[in-house]
C-alpha cells in the first residue's frame, strides 16, 4: 500500500482523530462526577473560608449545612425571588444587565458567637482569566467580616498574591455604607487613595492589573445588592 | 536512521549532558513561567515526564505507518490528547494542583521538548527505548524547573513550598525578600547561571 498516497493520508487522519476523540470524550464522561464533586466541594469550602471557617477536606459537605443555614436569591430591588443559591452561576449573571440579574445570598449562622452572616459571591476578570471571590457582611449589612478570593491564572508570586490572607484580611472591618451612600469597598496602590470617600485597601504591588480587577469585581457585582443591603441595615 | 545507541545513554545522557533546557535550550518559556513557586514546579516536571514518556511510545508504536507529509500533525493530536487526559485526571483526583497549574498543563503541548524529542526520536526508534528517552528528557527538564524554582521562592518568598524558610528574626533584623526573583526575567539569569556552572564542569560542551 502507497503510504504517502492522499487516500492513505486522508483515511488516517480521519481514523487518528476518531480515536483521540472518543478517547477523550470517554475519559471525560468517565470523570465528570468526580470532577462535578470536586468543584461543588471547592465551591463550598471558599463559602466556608470568606467566614474564616476552614472545612477538613473529607467533610466540607456537611460543615456547610452546619453553618450554612439559608441560601436563597434576590434581585436588584431586594426581593426574594429564589432558593437554590448555590445553582446560580455567578459567572454568567454578572455579564447581564444588573436589574435582570439573580444575586445570591448564603446566610452563616455561627452559633457559637450568635451572630448571623451575609455572603455574596462575586466574579470578575483578572490579568490572565477570571477571578471571583465572596465577601461576608456582618448583619448589618455594612461591616466587612471577610473575604476570600480565588483567581484561575493569575501570575504566582504577584496577581495570584490576591488569594493569600494577606490580601485578603485587609477587608475585616471595612464599611459598605459611608453615611447614607453606598459605597463598596476598592482597591488602590498603598499610599494612593480612591477618588470618593469610600473604605479602600492595598493593591498587591506587581499585580496592578489584577488588583484593579479585583477592584472593579467589588463594584461591579456588589453594587446590584444595595436595596438588599439596605433592608437589612434598617432592620 | 539513527545511529544505535545504548539503553541507558539514552536515559541517562539527557540529564546532564544533553539537557533538554541548559544544553539543548528547549522548553525556556515553560521555565520562566511556572518557577515563581517550588510545588507548580514539581507537578510541572512531573506532568511533561508522564506525556513526554507516553507520547514517545505511541508515537513510536505508529511510526512506520504515519504518513511523513502530516507527521507533526499526527505528533500534535497525540500530545494533545493526551495532554487533556492529564489535566483532566489532575481534576479528578488532585484538585487542587490542577487549580493551581490551570492553564501550564494544557501549555505542554507547546513545549519544544515533546516535538523536538517526538521527531528526532520517537520516530526512529522502537518503543521502549522511545519510553527511556521520554522519561530521560523529562527528567532533565524536571531538575531544571525545580532549581530554579527552589532559587526563587526561597529567595523571593522566603518559603519553601509554602513553610516559612527565612526565620522571621532576619526581617526583624532588616532582610527583605527579593522581589526581583519572583519576575519571570529572574527565571532566565537563573537558568543562565545554571548554564554557567554546568558547562564550567564540562570542559566538552565549551565552545570556542
Amino acid at each position: 500500500m502507497n503510504k504517502q498516497s492522499n487516500t492513505y493520508t486522508i483515511i488516517y487522519i480521519i481514523v487518528l482523530v476518531l480515536v483521540v476523540g472518543s478517547a477523550l470524550a470517554l475519559t471525560a464522561m468517565a470523570l465528570k462526577p468526580r470532577q462535578q464533586e470536586n468543584a461543588d466541594a471547592d465551591k463550598k469550602r471558599q463559602i466556608l473560608a470568606a467566614v474564616h471557617i476552614t472545612a477538613d477536606p473529607k467533610d466540607i459537605s456537611s460543615t456547610f449545612d452546619k453553618y450554612i443555614t439559608d441560601q436563597f436569591i434576590v434581585d436588584e430591588a431586594g426581593e426574594r425571588v429564589g432558593d437554590d443559591a448555590f445553582a446560580v452561576n455567578v459567572a454568567n449573571e454578572s455579564k447581564t444587565a444588573p436589574e435582570k440579574r439573580e444575586l445570591p445570598v448564603y446566610v452563616c449562622t455561627l452559633a457559637d458567637k450568635g451572630e448571623t452572616k451575609y455572603i455574596l459571591p462575586v466574579y470578575g476578570a483578572g490579568l490572565w482569566g477570571p477571578i471571583w471571590g465572596y465577601v461576608a457582611l456582618d448583619s448589618d449589612g455594612s461591616t466587612v467580616y471577610g473575604a476570600y478570593f480565588a483567581h484561575q491564572g493569575e501570575t504566582p508570586g504577584l496577581g495570584a498574591e490576591i488569594e493569600k490572607p494577606a490580601f485578603s484580611d485587609q477587608f475585616e472591618g471595612k464599611q459598605m455604607f459611608k453615611g447614607d451612600k453606598y459605597l463598596p469597598v476598592t482597591v488602590v496602590k498603598a499610599g494612593q487613595k480612591p477618588l470618593g470617600d469610600e473604605d479602600y485597601v492595598d493593591a498587591v504591588s506587581g499585580g496592578t492589573i489584577t488588583s484593579k480587577g479585583v477592584a472593579a469585581m467589588l463594584n461591579d457585582c456588589l453594587t446590584p445588592y444595595k436595596n438588599y443591603l439596605e433592608t437589612l441595615r434598617n432592620k | 536512521m539513527a545511529e544505535k545507541v545504548s539503553n541507558k545513554s539514552v536515559l541517562f545522557n539527557p540529564l546532564s549532558k544533553n539537557n533538554p533546557v541548559i544544553v539543548q535550550v528547549l522548553g525556556i518559556c515553560s521555565v520562566l513561567a511556572v518557577t515563581a513557586k517550588l510545588e507548580p514546579s514539581i507537578v510541572m516536571g512531573l506532568s511533561v515526564i508522564a506525556v513526554l514518556a507516553f507520547s514517545n511510545v505511541i508515537i513510536s508504536l505508529l511510526r512506520n505507518t504515519i504518513p511523513t507529509n502530516i507527521r507533526i500533525i499526527v505528533q500534535l493530536v497525540v500530545v494533545a490528547g493526551l495532554v487533556v487526559i492529564v489535566s483532566q485526571l489532575l481534576e479528578a483526583y488532585a484538585y487542587d494542583v490542577s487549580k493551581q497549574l490551570s492553564v501550564f498543563i494544557g501549555l505542554i503541548i507547546t513545549n519544544c521538548i515533546l516535538m523536538g524529542r517526538l521527531e528526532a526520536f520517537a520516530m526512529a526508534n522502537r518503543p521502549w527505548p522511545s519510553f527511556l528517552d521520554g522519561i530521560g528528557n523529562g527528567v532533565g527538564y524536571a531538575i531544571i524547573l525545580i532549581i530554579v524554582g527552589f532559587f526563587r521562592e526561597l529567595l523571593g518568598s522566603g518559603t519553601l513550598l509554602g513553610y516559612q524558610i527565612v526565620p522571621q528574626a532576619f526581617y526583624e533584623a532588616g532582610y527583605v525578600n527579593n522581589g526581583l526573583m519572583i519576575l519571570p526575567p529572574m527565571a532566565l539569569i537563573v537558568v543562565a547561571c545554571i548554564i554557567w556552572v554546568h558547562r564550567a564542569r564540562n570542559k566538552e560542551l565549551q565552545e570556542d
